[in-house]
């Protein structure tokens, strides 16, 4: 116990002399979750300050391109300039100054209702309701493009939102004409109301509830848990350059001679960095709850939750620790412990869903998900903040991290006496 | 005191032996020199013997401890002096003693008193609040000693401990070595600095290519080549004159 706490003080020292890496290791992770919850914010929000600027060349100027219009402007996510040609609007959207441009075709509104209308008559026709018109006499339509010119930089899932809600507008407005053409032929009467035309399915989202309270997700909430975890596994980098070092120094060396176990070694310094992990996580709570709110960003909501974040906190520093401990035993030099660790732990980050969330990966990368520490970890403060569970829910996945610890800590100590066996 | 029976050693990528049956035995009290040209074996039997690496095969027991079975206590034996100063650059000589002295089990008074002790016996006293890396290579190497024998070792094994040392840390560090020595501590040291082991050892032995080649007290040794003046003449008669570079 006594060589245990030597060390332990040991690691503190060492890392209390190195105030330029204190301050990144402290300072960076909280610059990192207060500038990505900032970016991400607007996503997140109903109302965007932020308009997309798009660009609309209106051909038909009719019913639909007004439908189009208003729904595009009543979205309160674009800026809506009006273009006079096509090839103006395609060539600057092209350059990359615009991320989109909407070209409706003329006389859009007006053969659409042609076509409506001859639909109309021609399923009333078969009722009996009209005279037949014959084949030939058909007008033969032709099928009308709304034109979509995006930037080739904008990305698929801006793209497809777009599309979907163009997409979205022009059935409604299809529907609708549908529904008038209907009305014109029953009666002459255009106030009469014969059909309801609002949406007979809506759409109603329930989320979990803390009593009366609705826990209702905001970029705060996804943000604090992804990059925190983020954070707390970048600890790896410099635990790890602080073995290399050790072994550069030739401390190491003399630490084997000494009557002392490598587990006792490696206990100094998980308790150090354990700590260093605690007091990220309690920071980055601190920014969650006091900052954002002056940030303009939603507040934290910590109420009630505070011990079960800091269990997970613990767990998944002492995972992240041992991935370090492991590194730090492999490692020969800091060019292989550093980048390899920065670049481990995005890799980590990826699978574990801090960026692309699971359920859209395809299957093979989810089973591999499964795999990634940082997968559970999320899980866990995910489970704390936006779905209010109790410490037992949380078992399995501070099990799995705990055991992560065990087995990677082990690896290191055996590899340690393998290494050792020269 | 420490017996060497049949002790070899084969590195995994090595062809050659770099310790080849070797049998050797050190007395209690002694202090006991290690010669040899570069890559003759002397530091591989030095981190054999303070359980750095494993031997190949043989074995070797100090003070009646096997090193197989009594791993731990065999270590709480010995003091090592490494080549390199082994030592935190960020924390002061004090720390950087206190930490390697809790790690033999010293703590509390006794470990602050044989710390102040020693610092002051090696003349260190007033910087042992300084940082390590502001010390020249010689308060360096003193330090280096003082962690290895904080615990008072029964052995102090030294791989070359006054390798680029000025004269006067040389001259503490050797009148240290000696007054060890006299309070019971046998003594196994490396060197280069053959005229320094001549006048330091009791007793030396000349290792080449894994093999001892020579044993016994410096002035015996040079008697027995009439045409040698020192050990450094002894030293070249035997082992020859060629240079033996080796990485």
């Amino acid at each position: 116990m006594h060589k245990l706490l030597a060390s332990t003080y040991k690691e503190l020292l060492l890392l209390s002399r190195d105030i330029g890496g204190l301050a990144i290791l402290f300072v960076m992770p909280l610059v990192l979750v207060v500038t990505i919850t900032l970016i991400q914010d607007s996503t997140f929000r109903s109302i965007n300050d932020n308009k997309i600027p798009i660009l609309w060349v209106d051909y038909d100027k009719g019913e639909v391109s007004k439908n189009i219009y208003d729904g595009l402007a009543e979205s309160n996510s674009f800026k809506i300039i009006g273009k006079e040609s096509d090839s103006e609007a395609k060539e600057l959207v092209f350059k990359g100054e615009y991320q989109l441009a909407i070209v409706l075709p003329p006389n859009l509104s007006s053969e659409l209702e042609k076509k409506v209308n001859l639909n109309v008559e021609g399923l009333l026709s078969k009722f009996g309701l009209e005279e037949e018109t014959p084949q030939s006499q058909k007008p033969d339509l032709e099928k009308k493009e709304v034109i979509l010119y995006f930037d080739p930089a904008t990305q698929m899932a801006f793209k497809n939102s777009i599309k979907n809600g163009i997409d979205k507008m022009i059935f409604k407005i299809e529907t609708q004409t549908i529904y008038k053409a209907f009305q014109s032929q029953i009666t002459d009467d255009e106030t009469e109301a014969i059909f309801d035309t609002e949406s007979f399915i809506t759409f109603k989202e329930i989320t979990p509830s803390i009593g009366e309270n609705e826990i209702i997700p905001n970029s705060v909430q996804h943000n604090v848990p992804a990059w925190t975890l983020f954070a707390i596994f970048f600890i790896i980098v410099p635990l790890s350059i602080n073995m290399v070092k050790e072994k550069s120094q030739g401390t190491f060396v003399r630490l084997r001679t000494n009557p002392v176990s490598y587990l006792t070694v490696l206990g100094g310094k998980t308790l150090v960095y354990l700590s260093v992990c605690l007091i990220q996580f309690g920071l980055m709570l601190g920014i969650g709850v006091y900052l954002f709110p002056i940030l303009g960003l939603p507040s934290l909501d910590v109420s009630g939750k505070i011990p079960q974040l800091f269990l997970v906190a613990i767990f998944a520093g002492l995972a992240a620790i041992g991935l370090g401990l492991l590194l730090g035993t492999v490692a020969k030099t800091q060019e292989q412990s550093a980048p390899f660790g920065a670049t481990f732990v995005v890799i980590l980050a990826a699978l574990g869903g801090v960026w692309v969330p699971v359920f859209i990966m395809p299957k093979f990368m989810q089973t591999l998900s499964n795999l990634s520490p940082m997968n559970w970890g999320l899980n866990a403060f995910y489970d704390v903040f936006l779905r209010d569970v109790g410490i037992i829910d949380l078992v399995p996945e501070l099990t799995l991290l705990f055991l992560f610890f065990i087995i990677t800590t082990a690896i290191s100590i055996l590899y340690n006496e393998r290494k050792n066996a020269v | 005191m420490i017996q060497i029976s049949q002790l070899s050693k084969k590195y995994k990528n090595n062809e050659e032996y770099s310790v080849v049956d070797l049998d050797l035995k050190i007395d209690e009290g002694e202090i006991f020199g290690l010669l040899g040209p570069n890559g003759a074996g002397k530091t591989t039997l030095i981190s054999m013997l303070s359980s750095l690496i494993k031997p190949t095969s043989g074995s070797f027991s100090i003070n009646g401890l096997n090193y197989q079975k009594n791993g731990n206590q065999l270590k709480q034996l010995i003091g090592i002096v490494p080549q390199e100063y082994a030592l935190y650059p960020t924390l002061t000589a004090y720390e950087n003693l206190y930490y390697l002295g809790s790690m033999y089990g010293l703590k509390g008074r006794e470990l602050k008193e044989k710390i102040n002790f020693h610092l002051e016996i090696l003349g260190l006293e007033k910087f042992s609040n300084k940082k390590l890396d502001t010390f020249s290579g010689g308060m360096k190497r003193r330090v280096n000693l003082i962690a290895s024998i904080l615990h008072n070792p029964k052995v102090l094994f030294l791989d070359e401990p006054t390798v680029g040392v000025d004269v006067h840390s040389k001259n503490v560090i050797i009148e240290n070595l000696k007054k060890l020595n006299s309070q019971g501590t046998t003594i196994v040291y490396t060197s280069h600095h053959l005229n320094e082991a001549e006048e330091f050892c009791t007793k030396v032995a000349i290792i080449d290519h894994g093999r001892i080649i020579i044993e016994g007290a410096p002035k015996i040794l040079i008697s027995q080549y009439p045409e040698s003046h020192n050990l450094e003449d002894v030293f070249l008669t035997l082992t020859g004159k060629a240079l033996r570079d080796h990485a």
